[in-house]
């Protein structure tokens, strides 16, 4: 089903309009992708046709898509991850099934061309629309409130950098419907993804939907550095950062520095296919080792911007669920600062096979086992925050125990990678695939589950349901254990990554249990969904007005649950680490009046407008509709000169609505003394 | 606006009244400069492995006329030294001095665009197309990016210029102007390194 480069017997006329794009483009042929359209359309059909009854429109656009407040944007960069989460796991469970049964004389159900295109999709998508958004959405709510913040140094520049995100989301999932998406694996390493054997539209899929993805993702690290270093409150010094902002703040400093390597190396990737350069083809003096180099030299520091954050939600947790300051703060921020620059120096692991002789193999596998020394402070620091404290194991504490077990099976596997001539057997192998799930779901997936049931209560005022949480965490977690247990030994055993059928049959009983691994999974994440709807139904139950339900330590849970729009009405003076609990331990006194007029800027359609036009753009180039290029990018530089235009962008919130919503809050808390005995 | 009543001891410990400054602009802009200096030194990267590979076409000594190539450095650094002039203007508060200095800049800005133009063209009609060799491809991208980045910069300039004129030497304005003041001479930087590496040392090889 390779689309054809420019389909036959069709007037100039029509290719001018339309481009590469034609009928033979929908995937009719297709039962399995016609009958997912089927099922995506009436889903969707149904939740416009809900919104709509609900006359929910106005409400969702005004306090939704043209927030400006980091809170929503956050919210919304969840949602965006946990429904590509949903496409990402549909792409895995038909992977493992089809690995299941094609053994011997079964071709299982896939045709290698839809393999290939499940895997790469499954592959960008989890890492760039599932674990991205979900770390940047948990940086985007909790760090302007861990550093006394009101907003993100650039507030419209947050929303456009997740309409951004969403953009790129949306293109590929549009590949599915029209055309195809890639099928060069999720790096696309050339002459592979070159023009001469990936002429199709996937491969320009795949280059536009993270070029545009990548400018919002690169906004937002900027975004963040700026909040970090220049908004935080009064008495913070750096040395008085909670933890995980610190973590945000080295993720950021990564994303700056290695993001724009990406859009370079896709840059070039796009004109050697579309306008004939030869940067990486096999002809004409090209190199496709320097695509190697580069894409790894902003992909190993990636790996690093998913986790570090998660290192951060940990400590919170550990600390906050231990009842004890967090064990070594200080080597943990070091550890925090080491890892983000070794993150630089390590690229080449994952090309050791590639010709680059046995000194620089050497010096490669040495910065990579070094990295495992920071990583491993960081594991000790937790245990011995978890030493001799009152531990309440509540769902963060249990996700991110599973993640201090998880994690430190796939660090030693990665330390044996690290060994080249280890990795000369395993190299390209499903131990590596195992190696790599087991550190991205052991501590991104757990760690990203672990920030949901921590925050949930600061969001949305009441807490996640336990019992579906617990069966979430141990579905995840025997289902993790069942999937890629076997992959490890499979990978020893010699089979490579990336095959859809096997001759030999005696491998099929490892990949029925992978199999039965992936469902487990999936009813994990079916449990987290129940968890989500039980919770809003017993909202009433579960509500917490205190504002601080885990008897927190940093700042985020001095401020009512959710917290008001401007975050804090006077800003904190910090004098700790754990600011939040140096307030509650020395008596402070909430302020009751006083209140001065709040400074807030505008929401703007502005973000949303530019997204729009950069898809349009995107798809258009894509299909190589080169006069709605044209006309989209105009109309992107036009958009974008027009909005410099206005200046009428922010508003104060007057001192009388700040102190109507602190009375509020007053009497909430007054009201808790009494009834309930609550003092913070 | 009330005046502070965060009174007591514990108050004034643990809140101030007063609102962050907001100030974090060029912060911002100097850490996306840097991110857009990383492009560039992929660029570079690019064009220093297969700027030999020559594909048995031309080479650099072939192609490169040093004549123009030193008239187009000279409009770009003049530019960038105009762009001085007229934030100088600025800082004295002199609105039509500004603009008038914007405005030579943004005619230094364009005669650099068009010499490269011109030079692109010239290359092409010799059959030096970046379709040639991954030398020719490395170095239509590496200076061809420059190139739209100046191009970009004449576009902020015709906009802020506007502006300017509109709303006079204001705050958003100054912040505006300082940061297209950091993009320029960042461009002129990254010139310089164009023009070593990539036509003096090429023509030496």
């Amino acid at each position: 089903m390779s689309a054809p480069a420019l389909p036959p017997e069709r007037s100039e006329l029509a290719n001018l309009v339309f481009g590469r794009l034609s009928w033979e483009s929908i995937p009719f042929h297709d039962p399995i992708i016609l009958s997912t359209f089927a099922v995506a359309a009436t889903l969707g059909l149904a939740l416009l046709g809900w919104i709509t009854q609900q006359r929910a429109w106005g409400w969702l656009w005004r306090d939704w898509f043209c927030t400006i407040d980091h809170k929503k944007i956050g919210v919304m960069y969840m949602v965006l991850a946990f429904v590509m989460l949903l496409r990402g796991f549909a792409d895995a469970i038909m992977m493992r099934l089809q690995q299941a049964m094609a053994h011997g004389d079964a071709a299982g159900y896939l045709p290698p061309h839809h393999y290939d295109q499940i895997f790469t999709a499954h592959g960008v998508i989890m890492i760039f629309f599932v674990a991205m958004p979900f770390v940047t959405g948990l940086m985007n709510y909790a760090v302007p409130l861990q550093i006394g913040a009101r907003d993100v140094a650039f507030p419209f520049l947050n929303n456009f950098s997740f309409w951004m995100t969403t953009a790129g989301a949306v293109l590929v999932m549009a590949s599915l419907f029209i055309g195809e998406f890639s099928t060069a694996g999720w790096l696309a390493y050339p002459p592979l993804s070159g023009a001469d054997y990936s002429a199709g539209v996937g491969m320009d899929y795949y280059i536009w939907a993270l070029q545009i993805a990548g400018v919002g993702t690169l906004l937002s690290g900027v975004n963040l550095i700026v909040t970090i270093v220049k908004m935080r409150a009064p008495g913070m010094t750096l040395m008085k950062m909670p933890i995980f902002t610190w973590t945000a703040l080295c993720t950021n400093v990564l994303i700056v520095a290695a993001f724009p390597v990406l859009t370079a190396v896709l840059l070039l990737l796009g004109l050697d296919r579309t306008v004939g350069t030869n940067f990486f083809t096999n002809d004409f003096g090209g190199n496709p080792m320097m695509y190697v180099n580069l894409i790894w030299i902003w992909g190993h520091p990636e790996v690093y911007i998913l986790i570090l954050p998660l290192f951060g939600v940990f400590s919170e947790v550990v600390s906050t669920f231990s009842g004890k300051r967090l064990f070594g703060y200080t080597s943990m921020v070091y550890a925090t600062v080491v890892i983000t620059i070794l993150s630089y120096i390590v690229w080449l692991h994952h090309f050791f096979t590639m010709g680059s002789g046995a000194s620089v193999n050497a010096f490669f596998g040495i910065t990579t086992m070094i990295i495992s020394i920071p990583t491993g402070a960081k594991m000790f620091n937790w245990l011995f925050t978890m030493y001799r404290g009152r531990i309440r194991f509540e769902l963060p504490m249990l996700w991110t125990m599973g993640f201090m077990f998880t994690f430190v099976v796939g660090g030693m596997t990665g330390v044996l990678l690290a060994v080249p001539p280890a990795d000369f057997v395993l190299h390209n192998s499903l131990f590596l695939i195992a190696h790599f799930h087991n550190v991205i779901i052991g501590g991104v997936v757990f760690g990203t589950f672990a920030g949901i049931s921590y925050w949930f209560p600061k969001v949305f005022g009441y807490k996640l349901d336990e019992f579906w949480g617990r069966v979430s965490f141990w579905c995840w977690q025997l289902g993790f254990l069942f999937a890629f247990m076997p992959l490890y030994v499979l990978g020893l055993m010699g089979v490579t990554r990336r095959v859809s059928q096997f001759e030999d049959t005696s491998l099929q009983p490892f990949f029925i249990v992978a199999a039965f691994g992936a469902v487990l999974i999936g009813l994990g994440i079916l449990a987290s969904l129940i968890q989500f709807y039980v919770s809003y139904k017993r909202r009433h139950a579960l509500r917490d007005e205190t504002g601080d339900p885990w008897d927190g330590r940093t700042l985020e849970w001095s401020t009512s649950s959710p917290p008001p729009e401007y975050n804090f009405a006077f800003t904190p003076r910090v004098h700790d680490v754990d600011a939040w609990w140096d307030m509650k331990r020395n008596g402070y006194t909430r302020p009751t009046s006083g209140f001065v007029p709040v400074h807030m800027p505008k929401g703007t359609a502005a973000g949303l407008v530019l997204a729009g036009l950069s898809t349009v753009c995107g798809f258009a180039l894509i299909w190589h509709i080169w006069w709605l290029v044209i006309a989209s990018f105009v109309g992107l530089v036009g958009y974008a000169i027009a909005h410099t235009f206005n200046l009428n962008r922010d508003f104060h919130i007057p001192a009388q609505e700040v102190q109507r919503v602190e009375d509020a809050r007053t009497a909430q808390l007054a009201r808790l003394a009494t009834q309930e005995g609550y003092a913070p | 606006m009330t005046t502070a009543t965060l009174t007591g001891a514990i108050a004034e410990r643990y809140w101030v009244q007063d609102h962050h400054p907001q100030n974090g602009s060029l912060l911002g802009f100097w850490l996306y400069l840097m991110s857009d200096c990383l492009i560039f030194a992929v660029l570079f990267a690019m064009y220093g492995v297969v700027g030999s590979n020559y594909a048995a076409g031309p080479a650099p000594k072939d192609l490169f006329d040093l004549n123009l190539v030193a008239l187009n450095t000279a409009m770009l650094l003049l530019s960038s030294i105009t762009y001085g002039f007229a934030m100088l203007a600025m800082a004295r508060g002199h609105k039509a001095h500004t603009l008038l200095w914007l405005a030579i800049t943004g005619v230094f800005g364009l005669a650099f665009v068009g010499i490269e133009l011109y030079e692109f063209h010239h290359l092409i009609e010799l059959g030096a197309t970046p379709q040639r060799s991954a030398f020719l491809s490395a170095f239509f991208a590496l200076v061809g990016t420059h190139g739209l980045h100046v191009s970009f910069g004449i576009v902020w300039l015709v906009v802020l210029m506007a502006q300017v004129n509109r709303w006079g030497l204001t705050a958003v304005n100054r912040r505006r102007l300082m940061c297209l003041s950091l993009f320029w001479h960042f461009l002129d930087l990254i010139w310089i390194g164009v023009f070593s590496y990539v036509y003096l040392m090429g023509v030496i090889r």
